[in-house]
């Protein structure tokens, strides 16, 4: 009883002092309060500032704090979370105010009507028109580029995962290196300079050449990847069963991986949605809707936002067809993102019982 | 079905190192050989090269013979996708397809070869899961997945996808190694079994198991790390475990090694 009491009263090593759960918290909000006092005080006017400053105290208040009550180790701790907090919401700020921005200002002029319409009769800088031209353009020249460039790399990764050695594989992986770091416009030039030897007016399908060169890195790339997970103790299994390599490849390691490779393929192809200046080179632009990407110069959706940016000398009504089409850019990559994570999990290995 | 193999003058190589050097053993028709020795003694490589999967690694080459019924499965004009098909192999990790169900990793032997009738194909798979004891526990899931399986009944049903191609030759690979002591056994009893229609060969570092399962033990060994693993004998199972005639494999056995 009595040595009983006696431990009770020793301080246990286990347990330290801590801070409360809602500590976080009240240190963000004090920094806040702070930081607004000190921009208001010394006459800053760039909330940017304001939000540094209380980013800033955020973390010595932690700091401080957290080395009082807890001790060195502890602190070190918490602010390694709070640096992994802050730096997450300066990531998150500029993204959703890029998102809201385009939706507030893309909603105005996006309906039925602009969807399923061309520029064709409307000057740039009257109201009306839409950007079913654009639309039609893009979804050819993306389309396809990725039937030219996904494949492509697609067997070229194979070929490096599966097949490669020596020095053929190490140059394919040098020049895949080199080619995802082709700038757009210079792969926009190539196509264009054959095209000067061929005397070609621009067509859509030449900037899908263009787009087929951005495209196959990043498909091999991420393919590459993906084949590499694949257990080597599922192609032994398969090459034991008396199975040819190429089948094994077919039937058995493709599979295993096809949901990583579609979302590499679906990401490449967001990568050339956006892209403007090899577009700009080869597409040219064009009001009216022309449906054939192997004649005559077409439009694209990245391009439409540019050129109406550009053209429009001022007139609201094309910054706000330029807003609904880059509303409509993104709605469209999301769209691709969201497809590819849906094959992504229905075809990933399944693990159920 | 069974058929014998003889090896004679066999060396294998991983680029420039020489992994084993000059084994010459017969492995019998309807029995079970077991091959013990320290780890890196050169156990799997030759097992390896018994199916010409040696070869599948980067800068695997082998020299000698291995005649399976008198054919060189390494002379002129040989396929190693056939050799492939008539000597199976099991390995140390059970490794079902993860896309592929129960069925299908069964039937993928047959399938992906292409040489199949589809109304065979239920009858050969159950025969098979059969033959490795699983069918009594996967014939009411046969469309789940493989890998939702334990590691004991996925291990059998690779030996399962093994037998279904029907091979002459079954290779295993330390089959037993990341299993229980009950899935082991169960393994054991199958070996048992399937020693009827098969030669087995079965690479294993558990000596009881060497002498509960197999008729011959061949015991390998190297002189010293980085020289290429030997075969130092090879003689009956019972033999090798009560009177065997080179000193290393009684010190090998008793525990007293090195």
């Amino acid at each position: 009883m009595s040595t009983a009491a006696v431990t009770d009263k020793r301080p246990s090593t286990l347990r330290g002092a801590s801070l409360p759960k809602w500590s976080p918290w009240a240190i963000a909000g004090g920094s806040i309060v702070l930081a607004v006092a000190i921009g208001l005080i010394g006459g800053l006017h760039s909330k940017v500032e304001w939000g540094l400053i209380a980013a800033v105290l955020f973390l010595l208040g932690t700091y401080g704090v957290a080395t009082m009550v807890e001790g060195r180790r502890q602190a070190k701790d918490r602010i390694a979370t709070s640096l992994v907090w802050v730096a997450f919401l300066l990531a998150v700020i500029p993204l959703v105010s890029l998102i809201w921005v385009t939706v507030s200002r893309g909603v105005k002029v996006l309906n039925v009507y602009f969807l399923t319409h061309s520029m064709g009769v409307v000057a740039d800088s009257e109201p009306g028109g839409g950007i079913y031209h654009a639309i039609i353009g893009s979804l050819e020249q993306v389309g396809l580029a990725t039937v030219i460039g996904a494949p492509i790399g697609i067997l070229t990764a194979i070929y490096l995962v599966e097949y490669g050695r020596g020095k053929l594989a190490k140059a394919v992986t040098f020049f895949v290196d080199v080619m995802t770091g082709i700038p757009s416009i210079v792969a926009g030039l190539f196509i264009l300079s054959l095209m000067l030897i061929f005397q070609m007016q621009p067509f859509g399908f030449a900037g899908s050449l263009a787009l087929a060169i951005l495209m196959m890195p990043v498909v091999v790339r991420s393919t590459e990847e993906m084949l590499k997970l694949v257990p080597n103790e599922l192609r032994e299994a398969s090459l034991a069963l008396g199975v040819p390599k190429w089948r094994t490849i077919l039937k058995v390691v493709l599979p295993t991986s096809i949901g990583g490779i579609t979302t590499g393929v679906m990401l490449a192809i967001a990568r050339i949605a956006g892209e403007t200046a090899p577009v700009l080179l080869l597409v040219f632009g064009n009001p009216f809707i022309n449906n054939n990407p192997f004649e005559g110069a077409q439009a694209s959706l990245p391009l439409f936002i540019f050129q109406q940016y550009q053209q429009s000398a001022g007139a609201s009504a094309a910054y706000d067809r330029a807003w609904a089409a880059s509303l409509t850019l993104i709605a469209f990559v999301m769209i691709l993102n969201l497809v590819a994570r849906g094959i992504a999990r229905w075809k990933a290995p399944k693990t159920g019982r | 079905m069974a058929k014998r193999i003889d090896v004679s003058g066999l060396t294998a190589y991983y680029g420039s190192h020489k992994a084993i050097e000059d084994i010459s053993m017969t492995v019998e028709p309807r029995s079970v050989t077991a091959f013990i020795g320290p780890s890196g003694c050169g156990k799997s490589t030759f097992l390896r090269t018994l199916n010409r999967m040696h070869e599948v690694t980067p800068g695997g080459r082998v020299e000698g013979k291995v005649l399976l019924d008198d054919e060189d499965l390494y002379g002129a004009g040989i396929d190693p996708v056939s050799v492939r098909r008539e000597v199976g192999m099991v390995f140390q990790r059970p490794n079902p397809f993860p896309t592929m169900s129960i069925f299908d990793n069964v039937a993928a032997g047959l399938r992906l070869n292409g040489k199949y009738r589809k109304n065979e194909l239920n009858d050969i798979v159950e025969k098979s899961l059969k033959g490795a004891n699983l069918w009594n526990e996967v014939k009411d899931r046969l469309n789940k997945p493989g890998s939702g399986l334990s590691g004991g009944q996925q291990q059998r049903l690779c030996i399962a996808r093994a037998i279904a191609v029907e091979p002459n030759v079954l290779l295993m690979d330390e089959p037993c190694s990341a299993l229980d002591p009950i899935s082991t056994l169960a393994i054991e009893d199958l070996i048992g079994e399937l020693k009827e229609r098969f030669t087995i060969v079965i690479v294993t570092h558990n000596m009881q198991q060497a002498a509960r399962v197999s008729d011959r033990t061949a015991f390998f060994n190297l002189s010293a790390v980085g020289q290429p693993g030997r075969l130092i004998e090879i003689d009956d199972t019972e033999r090798i475990f009560s009177n065997p005639s080179v000193q290393a494999t009684e010190d090998y056995i008793s525990g007293r090694f090195g």
